[in-house]
């Protein structure tokens, strides 16, 4: 039941073969059983859950049930729900019970779907292993002594433990593919502006998109149905006619222009992930799809311009945990700007305060001209290199992450080669497009682990169904996707 | 050495619109604290700002009325800073791409001393929309402060000007032109005791003839033109006085103080923030296109300098009567219903601009608003055709005025300004020019009388004027008028002197 899809778990839901009260509970029980190790949650609340999954099968039962009516999700803790506590994986926030929900909390509550939980995360979505938060870091159900990735690392490994059917998460720089890609799971980050960001609490404001991470293509098809569509409360939210994300998924791919940059494939990219998606392209050659080279100039810009733009964003997003009114308030304090001061140097980790202390800079007189500016330009250059690649193909593939799962602490001081982690995600960010993980098979680690690899799949404006097709038609004949790792021995492949 | 001050000034006007600049939440004033505090508000994390269509539309009223640039785009910057009634660490506003660009305001400087009024052009240099911030309350919570966040995110136009007055009296008379236009366009309802109009007053000075600026100091959030008027005569002397004395000026940001009458700095610049301004990722461009324009344009009033032109040609008024009476939407309209209502338009200008004014004033100059008039315009009209029929002369008129005046105020009488309820009142200046005895003396053969005994009684000065001194004539006019205890017409007086002396 734990490994069903999306789309099985609601129809025997529908079909009352099993309760949303029973399937929530199987999955609270593993979720007892296993989290102690893996910590992918940081807040529960079984009364509540429990509650909202007998108020499921009271809609069940009343015959009007929506696809994910009953299934149980879990929400990266990120995202604000009332009456829970949303800490963003970070101490400031350990103590704030949020008074309201987000746009997305109330798009699930809207269809019925059941909150198991809060996720880990690293700590304002700053980081790439999870080794960030607040709450300590989060175990690769594939092997227990490496990082789930970041920042949406506990939603990954939740999805990856079958800790619940599927899950939230969020995507700056790649937060949702790089850990989708190391825990062997599909994730979807949306185009900019598809899913609204009201209630997301802010990293990066015009980078942040919230998208789902989940078993399949099918299962993000499912949850961008009840994700995606127009909020009044968010500017930056695309009026656009609702969509249905289940609709190309059958569509064959004859025909289908796949681009391959060829900076996604230079050095950098372990040789392993390497081999892994060149097989993987393989099987999209046989299943007629057409191969383009093309080129991305700009890509090997992506990481100093996005290491400008988002701390520089994010310094200002954050100026609001002050002490002042909620979160964090430092103990003693003899004056306002020592309550600030200690508050805020109490209250944020040391990858936190290095991004506050980037973003301040370049945003200072003097510096401005140099770094923000600038990097806003080479932002617009590196937009244009895909609207020059969508000329000659449809979806661009290359790797989502440059490595399989890297141990816990192995890159904890070395914060650069930590950033390279996101090398071929964050482009698409800077340029607004969607971008997707994909499981695509393993690769042997040193120590002979078998460790899972994720496909990236990057569309064009608004092609998330043409990209979810792709993925699912893959999926059709490929076994990737329903591997699962042994949590009893978490080592690898079970 | 002769000193010149120079000025300009920042004044912030609260919009008139039904909820926050970015939010849902009420921008009522007065409410409980925390009250009118949304997530918004109180910047919970998560949230998002949405911009008031309404803020917008009034920003482009503000550039159609001044004939300023308005922009097809602007953008909202943050403003960084921390502060306990900054709820996000940073404030929404407009920097380098404001949503009104270069426009210009017409003021009058009324005449001071022995100098004449004058007209004065004060150009605008741009005007954008930001919000406010909360309020820090002291004292409420023993050894605390407390934090009001009803005010954050109200909606506010920041406008600001060249440096271009060169006096107190001009820097108030562009206030007060300006505290007008804003509420006779209907953006804001400039009442200053709550901070809806708040002025910041920017003051240097350099020898007169030279044109380098000196360095200016900022007058802070001055909300009355009595304290903006003492703050900029007490700071101009100041920094003259530091010159003299061989000082030197630091920029810096000053408060006044109503019980000294002084300025003192509150901080100075050099200490200030670095805001780190950089364009809202939360909030798109605002787009302006000639269509929304339009819309706006459609519901804009008759602006002050087009009713004054109609004014000289429609009544005939001078330049200077016409300009006068439109400097607010209420003057204006108090002046048009005295008129409708029958008195001759020269003489209501005159009586308006003149007499009623000079009342209002000396009841309340700092309101200085025909609001407080206790004589409404059907009153005034009934008046002012006493004087036109001859009932009365211009003078006694005037003490009707005043003992109408008095009767209204003691009765409390709340007088409709303009229109006709209360016409059944109408009686009263009757009444009170029959008590007082006002009534003039039109009757030619009684007037024939009492020149007849001036001119028997003054046989020298009658001499005098045979001689053909001029002066003599208008002394037996004084004489006659004086003999009928200042309630024979004068014109008739005036008209058989003459004829009685020249036949």
């Amino acid at each position: 039941m734990i490994n069903n899809s999306l789309k099985q778990l609601g129809d025997m839901l529908q079909a009352k073969t099993i309760s949303s009260v029973e399937l929530t509970q199987s999955f609270l029980a593993r979720i007892s059983q296993y989290n102690p190790s893996i910590n992918a949650y940081i807040s529960l609340d079984e009364s509540k859950t429990l509650a909202q999954a007998k108020a499921a099968d009271a809609r069940i039962a009343a015959g009007n049930a929506a696809p994910l009516t009953g299934i149980p999700i879990a929400q990266k803790d990120i995202f604000c729900a009332k009456d829970w506590r949303t800490t963003c994986g970070s101490k400031m926030l350990a103590n704030f019970i949020s008074p309201y929900d987000a746009h997305i909390i109330s798009q699930f509550d809207a269809v019925g779907a059941v909150n198991l939980g809060k996720t880990n995360m690293d700590e304002f979505a700053m980081g790439s292993s999870n080794e960030t938060s607040y709450f300590g870091g989060v175990k690769n159900p594939w092997s227990y002594d490496r990082v789930p990735g970041g920042s949406s690392g506990g939603s990954a490994a939740a999805v990856a433990a079958r800790l619940c059917a599927a899950a939230t998460g969020t995507d700056t720089g790649g937060s949702i593919r790089q850990p989708a890609s190391l825990c062997g799971l599909t994730g979807l980050k949306p185009t900019y502006g598809v899913v609204s960001r009201f209630g997301m609490i802010a990293f990066a404001s015009s980078l942040d998109q919230a998208g789902p991470m989940a078993k399949s293509a099918e299962d993000c098809a499912l949850m961008m149905n009840v994700m995606a569509g127009f909020d009044e409360r968010d500017s930056t939210s695309l009026n656009r006619a609702k969509e249905d994300y289940t609709k190309d998924l059958n569509k064959p791919l004859a025909g289908l222009k796949v681009g391959l940059p060829k900076e996604f494939f230079a050095e950098g990219l372990d040789a392993s992930v390497g081999k892994v998606i060149e097989t993987a392209i393989e099987e999209y050659k046989k299943l007629g799809a057409e191969i383009v080279e093309i080129s991305l100039p700009n890509t090997g810009l992506s990481i100093p311009v996005y290491y400008v733009l988002a701390p520089a964003e994010a310094s200002s997003n954050l100026s609001r945990y002050d002490g002042v009114r909620y979160g964090h308030r430092a103990a003693e304090y003899t004056d306002l700007m020592d309550m600030y001061c200690k508050s805020r140097a109490e209250g944020f980790g040391a990858e936190v305060k290095r991004r506050i202390l980037i973003g301040t800079y370049v945003l200072s007189a003097g510096y401005y001209d140099a770094y923000y500016l600038k990097a806003q330009q080479i932002r617009r250059l590196i937009a244009q290199d895909f609207v020059e690649a969508f000329n000659k193909c449809d979806v661009i593939m290359g790797p989502a992450a440059p490595s399989t799962a890297f141990k816990a602490g192995e890159k904890v001081d070395d914060p650069v080669a930590m950033y390279l982690q996101d090398i071929y995600t964050i482009s698409t960010n800077l340029a607004g497009l969607p971008g997707m993980s994909v499981p695509a098979g393993f690769a042997q680690s040193d120590d002979g682990k078998s460790l899972p690899v994720g496909l990236q799949i990057i569309g064009n404006y608004f092609d998330e169904a043409r990209m979810l097709n792709v993925a699912h038609q893959y999926q059709q004949v490929t076994d990737w996707h329903v591997q699962t790792p042994n949590l009893d021995k978490s080592e690898g492949k079970a | 050495m002769e000193w010149e001050v120079v000025i300009g000034l920042e004044t912030h006007a609260q919009l008139q619109t039904n909820t926050k600049i970015f939010s849902g939440a009420s921008i009522k004033y007065g409410a409980e604290p925390n009250t009118q505090a949304c997530e918004v508000s109180i910047a919970l994390p998560g949230v998002l700002p949405v911009l008031n269509r309404q803020a917008v539309h009034c920003a482009i009223k503000f550039g159609l009325a001044i004939n300023a640039e308005i922009a097809p785009r602007s953008v909202f910057a943050r403003k960084n800073y921390f502060y306990p009634d900054l709820p996000k660490g940073y404030q929404i506003s407009q920097f380098e791409l404001p949503v009104v660009g270069k426009g210009a305001v017409t003021i009058q400087v009324p005449s001071v001393g022995k100098n004449a009024a004058y007209e004065k052009v004060v150009n605008i240099t741009r005007a954008h929309l930001e919000e406010d911030a909360g309020k820090s309350v002291h004292g409420a919570v023993e050894g605390m402060s407390g934090i009001d966040l009803n005010r954050a995110g109200t909606p506010l136009l920041e406008i600001v000007t060249e440096p271009d007055m060169r006096s107190a009296a001009e820097a108030v008379a562009y206030a007060k032109q300006l505290h007008e236009l804003v509420q006779w366009i209907g953006i804001c309802d400039g009442n200053m005791q709550e901070g809806s109009f708040r002025c910041d007053v920017n003051v240097s000075v350099r020898p007169k003839g030279t044109e380098k600026l000196g360095t200016r100091r900022e007058i802070k959030n001055l909300n009355s033109f009595k304290f903006m008027q003492q703050a900029i005569e007490y700071e101009t002397r100041w920094q003259i006085e530091t010159l003299e004395d061989g000082g030197t000026i630091h920029q810096a940001t000053v408060l006044f103080n109503p019980d000294t009458g002084e300025t003192r700095a509150m901080r100075s610049k050099e200490e200030a923030n670095d805001y780190r301004y950089f364009p809202d990722p939360d909030l798109l461009p605002l787009v302006i296109t000639e269509a929304d324009k339009a819309l706006v344009q459609a519901e804009m009033p008759e602006l002050p300098s087009a009713m004054k032109a109609r004014f000289e040609t429609q009544y005939g008024l001078s330049g200077y009567d016409a300009s006068a009476l439109t400097t607010s939407r209420e003057l204006a309209d108090y002046f048009v219903a005295t008129v409708e209502a029958g008195a001759d338009a020269k003489q209501a200008a005159n009586w308006v601009t003149g007499n009623v004014m000079a009342k209002v004033n000396s009841v309340n100059s700092e309101a200085y608003s025909i609001s407080s008039s206790k004589v409404g315009s059907e009153h005034l009209a009934q008046l002012l055709k006493r004087i036109a029929d001859g009932t009365v002369s211009n003078n006694a008129a005037k003490q009707v005025f005043e003992e109408l005046w008095v009767q209204n105020t003691l009765t409390n009488v709340s007088v409709q300004l303009t229109g006709s309820t209360i016409t059944s009142q109408l009686g009263a200046i009757d009444a009170i020019i029959e008590a007082k005895g006002l009534k003039q003396e039109s009757d030619s053969g009684a007037i024939e009388a009492i020149v007849d005994e001036v001119l028997a009684a003054n046989a020298a000065m009658v001499e005098e004027f045979k001689a053909g001194k001029e002066k003599a004539f208008n002394a037996l006019v004084g004489q006659a008028m004086k003999a009928s205890k200042g309630k024979a017409n004068p014109a008739q007086v005036n008209d058989i002197l003459k004829k009685k002396l020249t036949s």
